[in-house]
């Protein structure tokens, strides 16, 4: 199975967009390279801005780029776009409803050596709080090129939320996406395990392991975290009764808090959720970090058989 | 003063008249930064800037941005007075359900090119503009109005390095130095000075004049149009001004004139 980084597939789909329609324009705060944008400013060199080590101003020229019916993607690590520049994105692209594609890279802890400082686990939380923002999370690189251009081609301000290291390739090329609707990548009656992001293939692989010893588990990859797709959740609460929620992201606010809030009021069930439980981050690499963080194949099948027992 | 200029100042004089009624109306509002920016907001509205109210969206159109959106109360005149939307919305300033919203609000308001209030914004969107007229070889300008006090704002400052490093000749700003902010004194809550030298270490192409003076707001844009990089136009003004008792008062920045106020003002804003 190869094995391939969001970030990767971000700058491949920029590239091969950036051909198809000219009012593409990227901006990026001195950080192309590791987000990748570096591939479309060589291939565009005249629809690609440098903004320098200044996220703020960059939310700021990507909304009036909007305004002026451009189509931009700013790029800069999750921290600095949905952190530092989180009321720029409000009040400048999100209250405008202007059509910014904000493509965030170095999401969670699996930043690694890097540390802390530059993990962000409170984006989906920050970025799902805002009116109008849709927020997706691409879990793999094929599921990723689909999402860029549906962001493309959707009118609003999105959130594109997108990792530093390698990941399982889980889907086809052709396989079929849309903005707002989970995708069952694999079925079972027991539970259903909700992941977005890297944890997809976390939960994957736990269900590969859980069916060994008879519990099969409904795998959804909730891709778009907001608007969340209410009918798929609902169904697996009411069909498998009990869910698990996997996220790399603090558990507050993120994916696990979107299916629990949607569950309390509409069809309450046992919910385990899978993610950090407020902490920062730290040193280290990535497969250290899922485990420091409870964020494995592992704690996923924990969680599975704990609330299979609070059925 | 010809005669364009005369039309000019009455132009002016009647967007202050609405400023203070519709903020009169409202009972809140921010009428000194209205007022000291009325001259600069009737040049571009009715003399500098290239637009077509029966055609707002017109994709050749010089765009303006008020980054210090609390003066809203200026920009919604200037729009009605140009036919963008009925002079008698103006009494439905800052009520619910109403598109004169407390700062401009594009999505409610045809005419406002951005979204603004949070300060320091705006003019980052104004370089955006601006920047995608270049991409596209357009002839259009963009200009903004930032306040003294806004220069604060970090975001200001890296907006300046932008627009001079991508060399946005086509991005026209005045800034409203009307040297009050909320708490006081810009120089006592917190020093921008030396103002035209800031700009020029930017790297932008610096003028310095008075911001009530009409032909000088002209010829400052006309000016403005030959350089190579973009332009601040550092405009003294006089906060309120226009109304005797609301001049150079901080306290006249985010507050609504009584209803005796009102008809106090409008007396020494009527027509020659």
């Amino acid at each position: 199975m190869s094995k391939v980084a969001t970030r990767d597939a971000y700058g491949q789909a920029l590239v091969e967009l950036g051909g198809q329609y000219s009012d593409i324009i990227v901006l990026d705060a001195d950080l192309s390279k590791s987000t990748k944008t570096a591939k479309f400013k060589e291939t565009y060199p005249e629809r690609f801005f440098s903004a320098g080590i200044a996220e703020a101003n960059m939310m700021g020229v990507a909304a009036g780029l909007a305004a002026a019916g451009k189509v931009p993607f700013a790029s800069t690590f999750a921290i600095f776009a949905a952190g530092r520049a989180f009321e720029q994105i409000r009040n400048s692209i999100c209250y405008p409803d202007l059509n910014v594609k904000i493509a965030a890279t170095h999401a969670g802890v699996t930043v690694g050596a890097d540390g802390g400082s530059h993990q962000s686990i409170e984006d989906i939380a920050l970025m799902r709080a805002v009116p109008n923002m849709t927020v997706l999370v691409p879990a793999d690189g094929v599921s990723t090129a689909h999402l860029i251009k549906l962001a493309y081609q959707f009118a609003g301000p999105v959130y594109i939320r997108l990792g530093r290291t390698k990941v399982d390739t889980v889907y086809q090329k052709d396989d079929f996406f849309a903005i707002g609707e989970a995708k069952m990548v694999r079925d079972g009656k027991d539970a259903t395990i909700i992941a977005c992001g890297l944890m997809v293939q976390e939960a994957l692989q736990a269900a590969r392991e859980l069916s060994l010893s008879g519990i099969t588990t409904r795998v959804l990859d909730m891709a778009t975290v907001k608007p969340l797709d209410i009918g798929a959740v609902l169904r697996a609460a009411k069909e498998t009764k009990a869910i698990v929620t996997a996220e790399e992201h603090s558990i507050i606010g993120g994916l696990g808090s979107a299916v629990t809030s949607l569950l309390a009021e509409h069809h309450p069930v046992p919910v385990q959720m899978v993610g950090v439980r407020d902490r920062f981050g730290q040193s280290g690499d990535p497969a250290e970090l899922l485990r420091e963080y409870g964020l494995t194949a592992d704690d996923i099948i924990a969680a599975v058989k704990k609330v299979i027992s609070r059925k | 003063m010809s005669c364009r200029y005369t039309e000019l100042a009455d132009q002016a004089l009647a967007m202050r008249r609405h400023i203070i009624t519709m903020i009169g109306e409202a009972g809140s509002g921010h009428p000194g930064g209205s007022l000291s920016s009325a001259d600069i907001v009737t040049a571009l509205y009715f003399e500098l800037m290239n637009i077509r109210p029966k055609n707002p969206n017109w994709p050749e159109r010089d765009r303006f941005v008020l980054s210090k959106g609390h003066a809203a109360p200026v920009l919604y005149a200037a729009l009605a007075m140009r036919g963008f939307f009925p002079l008698t919305k103006l009494k439905t300033l800052r009520k619910l359900g109403s598109p004169l919203q407390g700062h401009p609000d594009m999505q409610k308001l045809t005419g406002v090119e951005m979204s603004t209030g949070s300060l320091g914004q705006g003019f980052s969107a104004a370089v955006g503009m601006a920047l995608a007229g270049q991409v596209d070889q357009q002839s259009y300008y963009t200009y903004a109005i930032i306040g003294d006090g806004e220069l604060q704002e970090g975001q200001v400052w890296e907006a300046a390095m932008f627009a001079a490093h991508h060399k946005l000749r086509n991005l026209i700003v005045f800034l409203d130095f009307n040297g009050l902010q909320i708490d006081g004194q810009v120089e006592c809550v917190m020093n921008v000075q030396p103002l035209p030298d800031k700009w020029q270490a930017f790297g932008w192409a610096v003028q310095q004049i008075d911001g009530h003076d009409l032909r000088a707001i002209c010829g400052a844009v006309s000016q403005a149009k030959q350089e190579e990089q973009p332009s601040m136009i550092v405009a003294h003004t006089v906060k309120g001004k226009g109304v005797s008792f609301m001049e150079n008062q901080a306290g006249w920045h985010g507050s609504a004139p009584s209803s005796e106020q009102v008809v106090h003002a409008l007396k020494e804003l009527e027509g020659r």
